[in-house]
């Protein structure tokens, strides 16, 4: 399958300022693929450059294989919701609709269908006359996307579209977008800094850090095989452990150790174990990290725990506690556990998990 | 439209690919005209003015001219009495508009617009018409002197006007409304919650206002000061009909160098000194300020922190001046005595325009106070006089062109502006504006010049030309200050949607800013409306406008015809200035 959307080596700068290192970025056809990063990350200024409102300094955009890096924006296929939903303020809903219409000449009759039919997927059938100002935020969300997707893009681009919505509407307007790219079948590239919103959506996430992709895949993948440091606590919570790879004579794991503790590093069958060890000129560096999600550690007995400390905090957190173990690392060890089983501050508690469900990542 | 809107797009697509060259030629392209109109009617005949002054007969550079006028007496005491009444009305506009300004930023926005009207009305009313009024208000036969005579106040009447006291009347009523006007942005600009701040901290009203408001208008203050100092440089009208010849200022000598004696070398080097001040005063204005500013942009941080020293004496003078109230007593009175203030110094404004009003009514010949009869006779011999009635439509028809004409090249200009690499942005926008910085007296005799050779002295196109270099700037300050509220996400939508270059500017970016482009037309209309200063040059005196023709008469002889052209006169701009909110009555209903 070709890509519906390729950028070869894409990258801008302002003056000394870089704003987007050179990316490589496939988008397959029909995915929902969300760009996910803090601020200054450059996903935003991916966006407007696949978008064509920011000119790239360097590389290529190839949309449907053929060479787009230069073309109009208008010329693209493409179409952008934006965070501010861009309504035009002096147009009523149904003109804002018709307008892509209009500009491409399309013929009354056809227009006014497309019209209605795209007012009614977004079920504001009975709000064509209003202008934007006299809606609400939802609906001229749903403005917003009717525009969109009314003349039938092939790419459909969101800039934060849920950013100024309060956090129940935003739960609604997800679903919407899910069911709305099911039924247009159409490519749907997605920009937040929301992780939660990017793992409900997304086909795939590309995570965004600096100006570069830190790492892409299935919200999955992501979440249970962080690449790096940054992947495992951008997304979700972690518990990070420092340390380095030893391997001891007669012991069948390799295990991270430092001076407070040495938990067995569990290595996926398809990894060769060597590959995990440091190479022998740097010993005792703090080389990689172990990522323990806090649902995947429990609270043992002190004798059998793989790390061991004082509880700092009990926090409720209703279904359960919230547990802040401290370890003597710099970021107490977070993990949940049952109403039943909670511990109280000051007691001594260790605590341990499976090392089928961490992963390792490098610092 | 569709031939047009390919016009424009079928460049604009082949430059798209050539490079970043080719992209900032395109950000250029729609202020070229404007740039060939101004190079050609505004640099050629300045710089020509400049040159003139410094070039002898034979064609040497000399500094002859400027030698002369060191060791001339009476130069030095017109160019000494110029600063100071341009010095004083500046001083005074500024004290005595700060109260009305701090006033009217406190307001909601809609009583503001309500109180504005107030403003704006005396501010766009012609020159020679305020001066008129003062002259019935202020001359040995005026109201003021009858009154208090008949009131036995008086008993030896000596005339307020003219003398240097009603020149000063006379200029800072002109020139109060522009003070207020231009402190007012920096004033709405400081936010209202810094105050609350303040107050939450420990301070009351009056030492929130010292050390925290004041220092932060205090730009716009001197700002508004400076700006008042160059527009009086240029004055002639007022000490001209207001004052004795004691009172006379720089640009009064321009025009009799030009009309009485026809001295070109020396109307030039006279011009050359008037401008070299007006450039210096305007770049220390955009030093404390900077220019752009008056698009209504304010800057947000101040340069330097203000010392320790100053903040305690700021604080100090606050202190003292709440001395005399108890809690919460200062923030009642204060608002109630502004208030009061305000409505007395707007009374002000308009009563000598209204007192106007009467006069034109009276059945006598002579302007007398109060006016005798009633009768129609004024607006008769106004109306139906073909000298009177040809000049009104001249000024009229050249009004509505010049309208036209600006509005269309400073549009350009001003997307231009928009889209030019920053870099550029402040050399263009202090181009655009410099037929506003250059006093307007500068710009007539070079434009008398330029058009004795091409044969436009004494021609409507003439007239139309000097009146739309004058526009221009207004023009673009307001265009600019719209271009910059404008919402460009809304632009880079309608691009992805498919809207050309040409589209966006026709379906969303001039009907957003419609009300901007009105306000623009109405602006220049006025300004060429009530022009005198290039009609004096270039109407070449068969072809006279509306102004010119009251000039010429005041000049003669003051007569009640004068007080019905005026009234006729403040109507027409008071529609003006009052249309936009008259729609939006009109329109709520």
């Amino acid at each position: 399958m070709t890509a519906r959307l390729q950028t070869i080596a894409i990258s801008k700068h302002y003056d000394s300022v870089t704003a987007l290192s050179p990316t490589d970025l496939e988008v397959r056809d029909g995915e929902f693929l969300t760009l996910l990063g803090p601020s200054g990350s450059g996903k935003t200024t991916l966006l407007q450059i696949l978008a064509g409102l920011v000119e790239p300094s360097g590389g290529r955009l190839l949309i449907n294989g053929k060479d787009a890096t230069h073309a109009a924006a208008g010329e693209r296929g493409i179409g952008m919701v934006f965070q501010s939903y861009a309504l035009f303020p002096h147009l009523s809903v149904w003109e804002n609709i018709a307008y892509p219409l209009r500009m491409r000449k399309t013929d009354k009759a056809a227009m006014a269908s497309a019209v209605k039919d795209a007012l009614e997927m977004v079920q504001m059938g009975s709000y064509a006359h209003r202008l934007p100002r006299e809606l609400s935020g939802g609906q001229q969300q749903r403005i917003a996307l009717a525009r969109c997707f009314v003349y039938k893009p092939s790419v459909i681009l969101l800039d934060e579209p849920l950013g100024a919505l309060d956090k129940k509407l935003r739960e609604h307007m997800q679903s919407e977008i899910r069911s709305l790219h099911k039924d247009l079948g159409a490519t749907f590239i997605y920009v937040t800094h929301d992780q939660e919103e990017a793992l409900n959506l997304s086909d795939r996430i590309c995570l965004m850090n600096q100006s570069k992709i830190e790492q892409i895949g299935t919200p999955q993948d992501l979440y249970d095989k962080p690449a790096t440091a940054f992947s495992a606590q951008f997304i979700g919570y972690s518990n990070l452990l420092s340390g380095r790879v030893e391997k001891h004579a007669g012991d069948d794991n390799i295990r991270l150790c430092n001076a407070r503790f040495s938990v067995p590093i569990h290595v996926p069958e398809h990894v060769p174990a060597h590959a995990l060890l440091p190479p022998d000129k740097t010993p005792g560096t703090d080389a990689i990290s172990l990522v323990i999600r806090p649902e995947e550690a429990r609270l043992s007995s002190v004798d059998d725990a793989y790390v061991k400390g004082t509880v700092r905090e009990v926090v409720f957190a209703g279904s359960d506690f919230r547990v802040l173990v401290d370890i003597g690392e710099k970021q107490p060890f977070l993990l949940r556990c049952g109403r039943r089983d909670a511990p109280a501050p000051g007691d001594t508690v260790g605590v341990t998990w499976n090392p089928a469900h961490t992963a390792v990542v490098t610092c | 439209m569709s031939a047009s809107s390919l016009r424009v797009s079928a460049p604009a697509v082949a430059l798209r690919r050539t490079s970043t060259f080719g992209k900032s030629l395109r950000a250029w392209l729609p202020a070229v005209p404007c740039f060939v109109f101004l190079i050609a009617f505004f640099c050629v005949p300045v710089v020509e003015i400049l040159q003139t002054g410094m070039v002898n007969a034979d064609g040497h550079v000399t500094l002859d001219q400027f030698r002369r006028m060191t060791n001339d007496l009476v130069f030095a005491k017109v160019l000494g009495n110029t600063f100071l009444i341009s010095g004083l009305t500046a001083l005074s506009s500024v004290v005595l508009g700060f109260p009305i300004a701090y006033f009217l930023s406190q307001l909601s926005d809609r009583f503001r617009e309500r109180w504005m009207i107030w403003i704006m009305v005396p501010f766009w009313t012609s020159y020679l018409v305020k001066t008129f009024a003062w002259i019935l208000v202020l001359s040995k036969t005026g109201i003021l002197l009858t009154l208090a005579v008949s009131l036995g106040l008086v008993d030896d009447p000596s005339a307020l006007a003219p003398s240097m006291l009603g020149v000063m009347i006379g200029m800072v009523h002109a020139m109060l409304p522009l003070a207020v006007i231009n402190m007012l942005p920096i004033m709405r600009g400081v936010n209202a919650q810094l105050l609350q701040a303040a107050e939450t901290l420990g301070a009351n009203r009056s030492i929130a206002f010292f050390s925290i408001f004041l220092p932060m208008a205090g730009p716009g203050i001197a700002a508004a000061g400076l700006l008042v100092f160059i527009t009086s440089l240029g004055f002639f009208i007022l000490p001209a009909l207001l004052g004795t010849p004691k009172e006379t200022m720089v640009a009064q000598l321009v025009i009799s160098a030009i009309n009485d004696l026809f001295n070109l070398p020396y109307a030039a080097a006279l011009s050359t000194i008037l401008l070299i001040f007006a450039v210096a005063v305007f770049m220390l204005y955009d030093k404390l300020v900077g220019l752009s500013s008056l698009s209504g942009e304010t800057r947000s941080a101040p340069k330097r922190n203000s010392s320790t020293f100053v903040t305690a004496a700021l604080i100090a003078i606050g202190r003292a001046c709440s001395a005399g109230y108890g809690a919460g007593g200062p923030a009642l009175t204060r608002v109630k005595g502004l208030k009061l203030y305000s409505v007395l110094t707007v009374a002000l404004l308009s009563l000598p325009i209204i007192v106007v009003f009467p006069i034109a009514f009276t059945n006598s010949p002579f302007l007398s106070f109060p006016p005798q009869g009633f009768s129609l006779r004024w607006f008769d011999a106004f109306l139906f006089s073909p000298v009177w009635q040809s000049s009104f439509l001249r000024s009229f028809g050249v009004a509505i062109v010049t309208a036209l004409a600006s509005t269309a090249l400073g549009i350009g200009a001003a997307l231009a502006l928009t889209r030019l690499p920053a870099r550029w942005t402040k050399p263009v926008f202090a181009f655009l504006l410099a037929p506003l910085i250059v006093p307007r007296i500068v710009v007539a005799v070079g434009l008398f010049y330029l058009f004795s050779r091409m044969g436009l002295v004494g021609t409507d196109l003439g007239l139309t030309i000097g009146h739309t270099v004058l526009a221009i700037p207004y023009v673009v300050v307001t265009m600019a200050a719209a271009l910059k509220r404008f919402d460009w996400r809304l632009d880079d939508a309608a691009k992805i949607l498919g809207a050309s270059a040409f589209a966006r500017l026709r379906t969303i970016q001039l009907p957003m800013m419609i009300g901007s482009v009105a306000a623009a037309l109405q602006m220049a209309f006025i300004i060429s409306f009530d022009e005198l200063t290039i009609a004096i040059f270039v109407s070449g005196g068969m072809k006279n406008t509306l102004p010119k023709q009251m000039w010429d008469d005041m000049i003669l002889q003051v007569n009640p015809t004068l007080a019905a052209v005026s009234l006729v006169m403040v109507i027409v701009i008071a529609l003006l200035v009052l249309a936009p909110s008259l729609y939006k009555t009109f329109r709520r209903r």
